[in-house]
């Protein structure tokens, strides 16, 4: 399910399977992108900051065309404890690399994976910060 | 800030230079300038004959001169200035008539502590190169460089977040008389047909806001840019109902200097020409690191 911006209208509520992951995605070109998200993350409940929410950074590859500070982008992670992805769209190998990675996450938070949970990623992250 | 002696960087202002990043020189002697313009002179001329010609159809006999800018430098570490200039003096002219300046490039470091400081002996650091003139000397020139010195050259882009830095600190600057407005160009992303929107402020408007976001004088912060650029944004959004940080910032003019993200700034003002290049020498440093 693809959104432009949260909360989600609320007519459809009752219609919604749950959800299970948010994707934030933010394109390094477009400094309104990166204002959008941190207005929507004020609408998601703050049990999906266990895990289940990641940051997806667009456009890396153009670094002539950034209009955002990737340390912003980290910053704001770190403050919602959650894991950045950085990717390309433009190129196939990255973009369904990317996808994979997306759809393993997913897969952990909707409990499919016996004995991982998504509380698991919050460790790891920290475990990288240390180094 | 050091005043640089006006007359030697007049040739600086109020022209239009295309920017390089150049890795450490290998080997340059600054004793042997007048060794390397002949070396170079004769480098072009043997590739006009090898049919390369830069001008078809006019003879020209390219002069060479190669000088040290002792004055373009910011501190005791930077290298002095290089100066590269090709003149014409056309065959059919008379003894009398003066050369014509074709092509100038020149090299500088100003202020370029973080590379000098870190590069083996026998290698002369000059991170950012100017030019301004056909860009077929641009490669003839560039190429002999990359030859004999064993550097290598890239076109030097600004990204629309060092664009908004050079904005919000020109804008800041003080100017003694009337100063040309400020204008900022952007560029629709994603539209068939391209559509760039040009938002002009009077000069003493932008100052006045850039003086209530900057705390510390001569200190800035990304935060302060932020701030300063998002007012813009927002004045812009309340009238017009478009989110202007949704495009592409492509070129930013003030009465001090401006800069277009291919890698193209002119400088007005002799002033705060350290300033315009201590900010360009870190860009061309960060594109070689």
């Amino acid at each position: 399910h693809l959104a432009t911006s949260l909360p989600l209208p609320s007519e459809r509520d009752h219609l919604r399977p749950r959800i299970d992951m948010v994707v934030f995605m933010i394109d390094i070109t477009s400094k309104y992108s990166l204002k959008n998200v941190e207005t929507s993350l004020a609408h998601v409940d703050a049990n999906f900051f266990l895990g289940k929410v990641c940051f997806l950074v667009t456009g890396v590859g153009r670094v002539n065309a950034c209009s955002i500070e990737t340390n912003a982008v980290c910053k704001l992670a770190e403050a919602y404890c959650s894991p950045v992805l950085f990717c390309e769209l433009e190129l196939e190998g990255i973009r369904a690399a990317t996808a994979q990675r997306l759809l393993r996450m997913l897969q952990i938070c909707a409990g499919h994976i016996p004995g991982v949970s998504a509380l698991s990623f919050v460790s790891l992250m920290r475990n990288s910060n240390d180094d | 800030q050091e005043n640089l002696d006006a007359q030697k960087t007049a040739f600086v202002l109020r022209k239009a230079w295309t920017l390089y990043s150049v890795t450490p020189l290998y080997g340059f002697r600054r004793g042997r300038l007048r060794d390397y313009a002949r070396l170079l002179s004769a480098f072009i001329a043997a590739e006009k004959q090898k049919g390369l010609a830069v001008e078809v159809g006019v003879e020209l006999d390219i002069k060479v001169a190669l000088s040290s800018l002792a004055d373009l430098r910011g501190s005791e570490l930077d290298q002095a200035g290089l100066l590269v200039q090709l003149s014409s003096r056309s065959r059919a002219s008379s003894r009398n008539s003066e050369d014509k300046l074709l092509w100038s490039g020149w090299f500088c470091s100003m202020f370029g502590d973080d590379l000098s400081e870190n590069v083996p002996e026998n290698f002369t650091c000059l991170p950012l190169f100017l030019t301004h003139g056909a860009e077929s000397y641009t490669a003839l020139v560039g190429s002999w460089f990359q030859k004999t010195f064993d550097c290598c050259f890239r076109r030097l882009a600004i990204s629309p977040l060092n664009l908004s830095w050079m904005v919000a600190m020109w804008a800041g600057y003080k100017l003694d008389r009337a100063a040309s407005a400020v204008e900022l160009v952007f560029s629709m992303p994603r539209l068939s047909h391209p559509l760039d929107i040009s938002y002009a402020i009077h000069p003493e408007d932008a100052k006045a806001l850039w003086d209530t976001v900057q705390k510390t004088p001569g200190e800035i912060t990304q935060g302060e840019v932020d701030i300063f650029m998002d007012c813009l944004y927002a004045h812009f959004h309340r009238h017009f109902k478009i989110h202007l940080s949704a495009a592409k910032l492509v070129k930013v003019s003030t009465g001090i200097a401006s800069a277009h993200c291919d890698g193209i700034v002119k400088i007005l003002h002799s002033q705060y020409l350290p300033g315009v290049l201590m900010l360009l020498t870190e860009l061309a440093i960060s594109q070689i690191q």
